[in-house]
């Protein structure tokens, strides 16, 4: 790794680096980009991450811009307890 | 018109561990169709179990066998896939279960699985967190275990593509031409393939698939829904199982689990705030220590599902048209065992377990259904 990292995913530590290296090693759709290199998958859901890798990606397929991954619910994490129903049925 | 020796439709586990086989065989020119990208179906979408805790003859020998494969790719694929025996504990909720569970792993054992029923006490020593307060006892085989989908995936593709298979992603198979009784060649999107064999490995699909040879496959979708939580230090091994419900910690130190809506069939994968209530009730009392953990994201992926609830693998009424499909909820933890029986099949003209054989295709014109209980999630 370079001395001084460009950190585009500061929840799973992916760096431009390793975005640039996934690319050439085929991995040149946002979708299976983000789950080799985990990008956007950490507990702030790419809110961050994706739209820079977007804009990389965009650069690296040489097109003006691409569609972002999509999103899964919740928009921001949600304790379990917090979702329980209890007995009633 | 480029030939191969092989096209497999569908790049997830079973189209990446058939080619494996195939080239590790010395089959190399072999070609994966994938229509978006690799693992994007059931594959990448599901729960990372592996057991060999099931009822029949036929699905406990293949698992036994699929374990022992996992065990190989472990050890040999160059890149890590996780494979981890962290055992599946599968909680007995009442007398009733326990006798029946009794049953399930006197036969797993006769085959050769070490499964064994447990107390609540060696429960809590296996897994402290659970709660046993409504808990017989439970079915436990510490042979069972996880792996990541995206991982394998990845470690297959590297191997694959260095051993002479080429993989097309986004390229979707629209038609199959027949000659004599017997497939010629493959159209896609983007271009046409001559081959000596087709192999269905299209999962959700697979079904239409078939229907380009005019083969009618009794397989339905069936909508699963599944989370993952924040990232938490590493407590939990082995996979917890109690009625409906299933969870697991992967080795990035999520909790990942799901639960049965019970739903009819349906090509949906949109989520819904009903699961994560069911399974937020569900998990919640299983393992109270969770409530105060974060669901971190949802979604959902797709049981192809078969009359009896196993997969359809080998032959066809069309002599060079293989099928690896239906797995009803089972395909990733199958994939190796398949990938290698239809290897074998292509290379040998047979699969190697007698069980394999009544897993195929005319078992259901036959009426030679093997009817399946545990199906979980």
């Amino acid at each position: 790794m370079k001395e001084n990292p460009i950190i585009i995913c500061r929840c799973e530590d992916v760096t431009l680096e390793d975005i640039e290296e996934a690319f050439k090693n085929g991995f040149k759709d946002i979708e299976s980009m983000r789950r080799h290199l985990k990008i956007g998958t950490g507990p702030c859901q790419g809110k961050t991450c994706i739209p820079i890798l977007q804009k990389i990606l965009a650069g690296l397929q040489g097109k003006k811009q691409i569609d972002a991954t999509s999103t899964r619910p919740p928009e921001s994490p949600v304790p379990l307890g917090a979702l329980v129903r209890g007995k009633k049925k | 018109m480029k030939n191969f020796d092989v096209v497999v439709i569908g790049g997830g586990i079973t189209g990446l561990s058939t080619a494996y086989f195939l080239n590790r065989r010395g089959i190399k020119n072999v070609l994966i169709l994938e229509k978006g990208y690799l693992g994007s179906g059931s594959t990448g979408r599901c729960g990372t179990g592996i057991r060999q805790q099931f009822t029949t003859k036929e699905h406990i020998v293949l698992m036994r066998e699929s374990v022992n494969l996992w065990e190989e790719w472990e050890n040999s694929l160059e890149q890590p896939i996780h494979f981890k025996q962290g055992g599946y504990l599968w909680l007995l909720r009442n007398e009733e279960e326990l006798k029946q569970y009794k049953d399930y792993v006197r036969f797993q054992n006769l085959l050769g699985v070490p499964s064994r029923i447990i107390s609540n006490e060696e429960i809590k020593e296996i897994a402290p967190e659970v709660n046993t307060v409504d808990t017989v006892g439970a079915s436990w085989c510490p042979t069972d275990g996880t792996a990541y989908p995206f991982e394998v995936v990845d470690a297959l593709k590297f191997y694959v593509e260095r051993n002479g298979t080429a993989i097309k992603t986004f390229e979707e198979v629209k038609g199959i031409n027949l000659k004599n009784d017997s497939v010629e060649s493959v159209i896609t999107d983007k271009d046409v393939y001559s081959t000596g064999f087709v192999v269905n490995g299209a999962g959700t699909g697979a079904k239409k698939v078939a229907q380009m040879v005019h083969i009618g496959l009794p397989i339905e979708n069936y909508r699963h829904q599944i989370m993952v939580s924040e990232p938490l230090e590493t407590f939990l091994d082995p996979m917890i199982v109690k009625g409906e419900l299933y969870f697991t910690q992967t080795h990035r130190g999520r909790i990942i689990g799901g639960t049965d809506m019970n739903e009819s069939p349906t090509d949906s994968i949109a989520t819904s705030i009903d699961f994560l209530e069911k399974f937020a009730d569900e998990i919640t009392s299983t393992m109270p220590i969770l409530s105060s953990v974060k669901i971190m994201r949802q979604w959902a992926g797709s049981y192809v599902v078969t009359p009896d609830r196993h997969p359809i693998i080998g032959p066809s009424e069309i002599s060079n048209f293989i099928l690896a499909c239906g797995y009803s909820g089972h395909g990733f933890m199958l994939g190796p065992i398949v990938g290698k029986l239809l290897a074998s099949y292509i290379i040998d003209g047979q699969m190697f377990l007698t069980e394999a054989n009544n897993l195929t295709l005319k078992r259901f014109k036959e009426g030679k259904l093997i009817h399946e209980k545990a199906v979980i999630g």
